[in-house]
């Protein structure tokens, strides 16, 4: 028998990157449930793509490069790599799509990099981003909420490229909620007129305002389980918010209201599971504030002025950029140190 | 104000030159191994690049045209830029010794950043006149700084990094800057036109 003498202080071991990224899947699965309620299989199937490309990349590379294969991937960062990254894309995207975004995350913006823990873009974002720019087309694919396309037809239309008779992509999807306002606020209709269709829910855009709910559920127990630190989240929501209220305030006519900035995109799952990615983000806790606060002025400048109708992943990418900077000026004072000191 | 407010934002940021037009790269690769080096070799160039902007309108409007000189432009504006670098050096070396040693080697290195031609062509093929010239000239320095120092401090991170061999150096540099380009891509259609 093993009594082993373990001296004090006797807390429960946690925080292993295995663990960490356990949590982070388990708090993504109400929002992910959510989502395949509302938009069908397609979020399964981008889901399953995602993954097990992710997973393969992931362990060619190791194999590649001569790690530890088993012991490296069972620490599950790849898989979260590709989840992120399959729930950002629409349901109705080809098959290529989950995968050549997922092999981009995972190999160039990961493993080049030296994989787990060096790389200075979130890879789920790069990934994201090549993939709008690449493929604006595809990205476009997202269904009308509860549009009623069954698992067999979802895996025709996503591995085949066949629809059902009688049906049509146009018929078949719809622009997302941001993008529809920023279209039709282009043809000068206000917002006030577009609130009468179904396109608004309760505070953000029908659908969407649900998916964001349980993303924000699945963040909040997230921050329970000391997972994430509150700064990255509460600065970018609150930036979000405060510069939606500004211009919100000022004309109402054309800007949307705080709620639906914040429920009706990718807000929630940016703040909570993205923009905390603990290797991309800024590592100082005055730093975190100021990268938070970036990600979210910085998304509402896009959504709002810029060409493309979210901005989550471009000013994910934009502030990682800045994150070694913003360390390097908010280093936090040596203790026993008067701040004039090095 | 609003035109030079676009103008000033579509340098930094929409059009920047070192990520969306591509210019200054080699300033860009070569002295952003340390984030100090960096700063110095981005205050040199916002200096240089503001007043060479203002001089290569002046000269382009009052000596090239009047005279019907057009096809000279690009060797002119070359003599300009080199002279202003000179000018520049001296002074600093005279007035301010200290700034003088912390610019070092990048103010002569300067001349041969194509991204002060660039805006010094760019200005006469948009017609601007001397404001937006100064304001243009201004607009791409504060791009190009901004950019050159993020990328430092973000080189100084990837030093450290486990890097496979092959990628290792400019590789992963080059690659670095690419992402950094589509993340810029973000801003385009912040201002049209």
């Amino acid at each position: 028998m093993d009594f082993g003498n373990y001296s004090s202080p006797h807390f429960p071991v946690s925080g292993s990157v295995a663990t960490m990224m356990r949590h982070v899947l388990f708090a993504l699965l109400p929002g992910s449930i959510c989502m395949t309620w509302f938009f069908g299989p397609g979020v399964v199937c981008n889901l399953v793509l995602a993954a097990l490309t992710a997973i393969c990349s992931e362990a060619g590379m190791l194999y590649l490069r001569g790690k530890p294969v088993r012991s490296t991937l069972a620490d599950s960062s790849a898989l979260v790599t590709g989840i992120l990254l399959a729930l950002a894309l629409p349901p109705l995207a080809p098959w290529w799509i989950p995968v050549i975004g997922t092999l981009f995350a995972v190999i160039v913006a990961k493993q080049l990099y030296g994989g787990i823990g060096y790389n200075p873009f979130n890879p789920a974002m790069a990934g994201y981003v090549v993939l709008l720019i690449s493929f604006p087309l595809e990205l476009t694919l997202w269904p009308a909420p509860h549009a009623g396309l069954g698992l067999s037809d979802t895996l025709a239309l996503v591995f085949l490229d066949t629809l059902p008779a009688g049906m049509d992509l146009d018929t078949l999807t719809m622009a997302t909620p941001m993008d529809s306002v920023r279209t039709r606020l282009g043809l000068e209709q206000t917002i006030p007129m577009m609130q009468d269709g179904e396109l608004f829910g309760l505070v953000g855009a029908g659908g969407w305002e649900w998916v964001n709910f349980w993303f924000l559920i699945g963040g909040l127990w997230l921050f329970k389980a000391r997972v994430i630190q509150w700064q990255i989240p509460a600065s970018m929501l609150c930036a979000l918010a405060g510069m939606a209220l500004v211009f919100y305030l000022l004309d109402p006519e054309t800007h949307t209201s705080p709620a639906f900035q914040l429920f009706s995109g990718a807000a929630m799952l940016g703040a909570f599971f993205i923009a905390t990615d603990p290797v991309s983000a800024s590592t100082t806790p005055t730093g975190r504030l100021f990268y938070g606060a970036g990600i979210g002025i910085l998304t509402y400048i896009i959504r709002h002025w810029g060409g493309y109708p979210e901005g989550i992943a471009f000013a994910v990418l934009l502030m990682n950029m800045a994150a070694p900077t913003i360390d390097y000026y908010t280093q936090p004072r040596v203790f026993g140190k008067s701040g004039d000191e090095t | 104000m609003t035109e030079l407010a676009l103008i000033l934002v579509s340098t930094v940021l929409v059009n920047n030159f070192v990520l969306v037009k591509f210019l200054g790269l080699c300033p860009f690769m070569g002295v952003s191994r340390n984030v100090d080096t960096a700063t110095g070799m981005a205050l040199a160039t916002t200096f240089v690049l503001t007043l060479s902007a203002v001089c290569s309108y002046l000269a382009n409007e009052y000596l090239l045209q009047p005279l019907g000189l057009e096809y000279l432009r690009t060797i002119t504006f070359i003599l300009v830029i080199a002279a202003v670098v000179q000018f520049t050096e001296m002074v600093v070396h005279k007035t301010s010794p200290l700034l003088y040693r912390v610019l070092g080697i990048f103010l002569p290195l300067i001349t041969t950043n194509c991204a002060v031609l660039g805006v010094a062509l760019l200005n006469t093929q948009e017609q601007h006149n001397f404001l937006q010239s100064a304001v243009y000239g201004f607009g791409a320095a504060i791009g190009f700084s901004m950019v050159l120092i993020l990328f430092s401090a973000m080189r100084e991170r990837i030093a450290a990094a486990d890097v496979p061999v092959p990628f290792r150096g400019s590789a992963i540099a080059l690659i670095t800057a690419g992402l950094m380009s589509l993340a810029f891509m973000g801003f385009s259609g912040l201002v049209k036109g």
